[in-house]
């Protein structure tokens, strides 16, 4: 299987859909004086979105700044997008951007910190996109 | 003697020595999202009005009443209640712009009723707002918790369940008459409520995380049994304040449904587990849908056997990353 890299800010959503996951993940850091995680091999990425009502702003810096690096970004297979239904039109709008950008496929959204059954639908997704991802590359 | 006592020195704010990175953060987001309800054509909603029965009538206008209590609680009680607790003083300056979004939120409902309504109608439901039991009670434990006997962080947890959980009841109706094509310019001036609402509980529920941190053990445990046993009240209070107001049009479990979701995610605000089990989150995908329209629905992982789609890798240029 394939890693999984993630970004919480302090509202811990993020980070707490992650503990629940149960799969090692590799945290971007809310700091940007802090060491930003490189990956080895592909990875599917979690990321919230802080986007205004325009759908500005919606990928945080420190994902950003984790992407800009081609070597980085050359590895990412999948994102997973986290967001808030109540933000309308916007709802997971970082999955999209990163989609759009990087030509991966967003694999999920899922609310704040997800519940059980996002949580179960994310384990058995990654499994299944890897085995897809091996036969692909094969 | 008064004038003896040390006192400390009257501070300006600093917008450029930050603390908490989240104060200008949500500052940002609120201000950016600012609106007023003059910017929705609300007029446009006027024919739709009149093809709603008058039982409908009705209850619209009760639960945009009893929305426009919640808000005007949270502006004049709410918000201003938690300034004193605030850790820094940019903290303070966000719980002012959420004060005064509330009172945009509480106007707005007037800005609908002398629209639509006429004002007979509106004055009995106000007179209903003041002696329906549930509507007075559930604003009354949320309201003591805002005394100032309380503590901090309770206030917050009463804050958070105001804003992410007891505005839901009402905002379902919205939502419905929308998903069936009604009072669709009144649901995208509620979309904005809502908006602005799920910034103030994600806002107060990280302010609640950040307060935790400095508790021990046991302090933490006895706050999240209060907010526990809170809910509980809540929404004992919000079942019987739904029955009441959704039984006559037969959608009571449905807004259950709805409360439950919500519930969970004012919860999650807080750092919390679920509380609801998922078989009782169930919400009517048609509200869903009416909450986030024209959000693509991407989900390659609960498809049924669909195979995925892997766009072809693109060379991308850092330029490209002008977000």
């Amino acid at each position: 299987m394939g890693g999984l890299i993630y970004f919480s800010s302090g509202s811990g959503n993020t980070a707490r859909f992650v503990d629940q996951l149960g799969l090692i993940a590799g945290r971007i850091p809310i700091s940007p004086k802090d060491e930003i995680p490189a990956p080895a091999r592909p990875y599917v990425l979690i990321c919230p979105t802080y986007a205004d009502g325009g759908g500005r702003g919606a990928v945080p810096k420190q994902v950003i700044r984790f992407l800009n690096d081609p070597g980085r970004r050359a590895l990412l297979r999948g994102v997973i997008a986290a967001g808030n239904r109540n933000f309308g039109a916007t709802y997971a709008l970082a999955g999209r951007v990163i989609s759009d950008k990087c030509k991966v496929p967003v694999l999920y959204r899922f609310e704040l910190a997800g519940t059980e059954i996002d949580i179960s639908r994310v384990r058995a997704g990654l499994k299944k996109f890897w085995g897809t991802e091996c036969l692909t590359m094969a | 003697m008064k004038d003896q006592a040390p006192r400390l020195p009257l501070r300006a704010i600093n917008w450029n020595r930050l603390e908490d990175e989240k104060d200008l953060e949500v500052w940002n987001r609120l201000t950016v999202n600012f609106w007023l309800p003059e910017k929705v054509p609300l007029s446009n909603d006027v024919q739709s009005w009149a093809t709603l029965r008058s039982e409908e009538r009705e209850l619209t206008i009760r639960v945009f009443t009893g929305l426009t209590l919640l808000d005007t609680i949270q502006n004049s009680v709410g918000a201003p209640a938690m300034m004193p607790d605030a850790l820094t003083p940019h903290e303070e300056a966000v719980l002012s712009n959420i004060s005064f979004m509330e009172a945009v939120h509480a106007r707005s409902y007037s800005s609908i009723f002398s629209t639509l309504c006429l004002t007979p109608e509106v004055d009995a439901a106000f007179r209903w707002a003041e002696e329906n039991p549930h509507l007075q009670q559930k604003a009354r434990l949320v309201v003591d918790e805002y005394q100032a006997g309380s503590s901090p962080l309770k206030r917050k947890i009463a804050s958070v369940f105001l804003e992410s959980f007891l505005f839901y009841s009402g905002f379902y109706l919205p939502m419905y008459w929308s998903s069936r094509a009604k009072l669709t310019n009144t649901a995208d001036l509620i979309r904005l409520i809502i908006r602005d609402e799920a910034v103030h509980g994600y806002y107060i529920g990280y302010k609640y995380q950040r307060g935790l941190e400095r508790l021990d053990e046991g302090e933490r445990a006895a706050l999240k049994d209060f907010a526990f046993s809170l809910m509980f009240d809540l929404y004992d209070i919000e079942a019987k304040y739904t029955a009441e107001l959704y039984d006559g049009i037969g959608l009571t479990e449905d807004v259950k449904a709805f409360l439950h979701y919500n519930a969970n995610k004012a919860l999650q605000n807080l750092g919390y587990e679920a509380l609801f089990p998922p078989q009782a989150c169930e919400v009517n995908p048609a509200i869903l849908a009416a909450l986030s329209p024209d959000s693509e629905n991407h989900d390659f992982f609960s498809g049924s056997g669909s195979s995925y789609v892997i766009g072809k890798a693109v060379a991308t240029e850092d330029e490209d990353w002008d977000f």
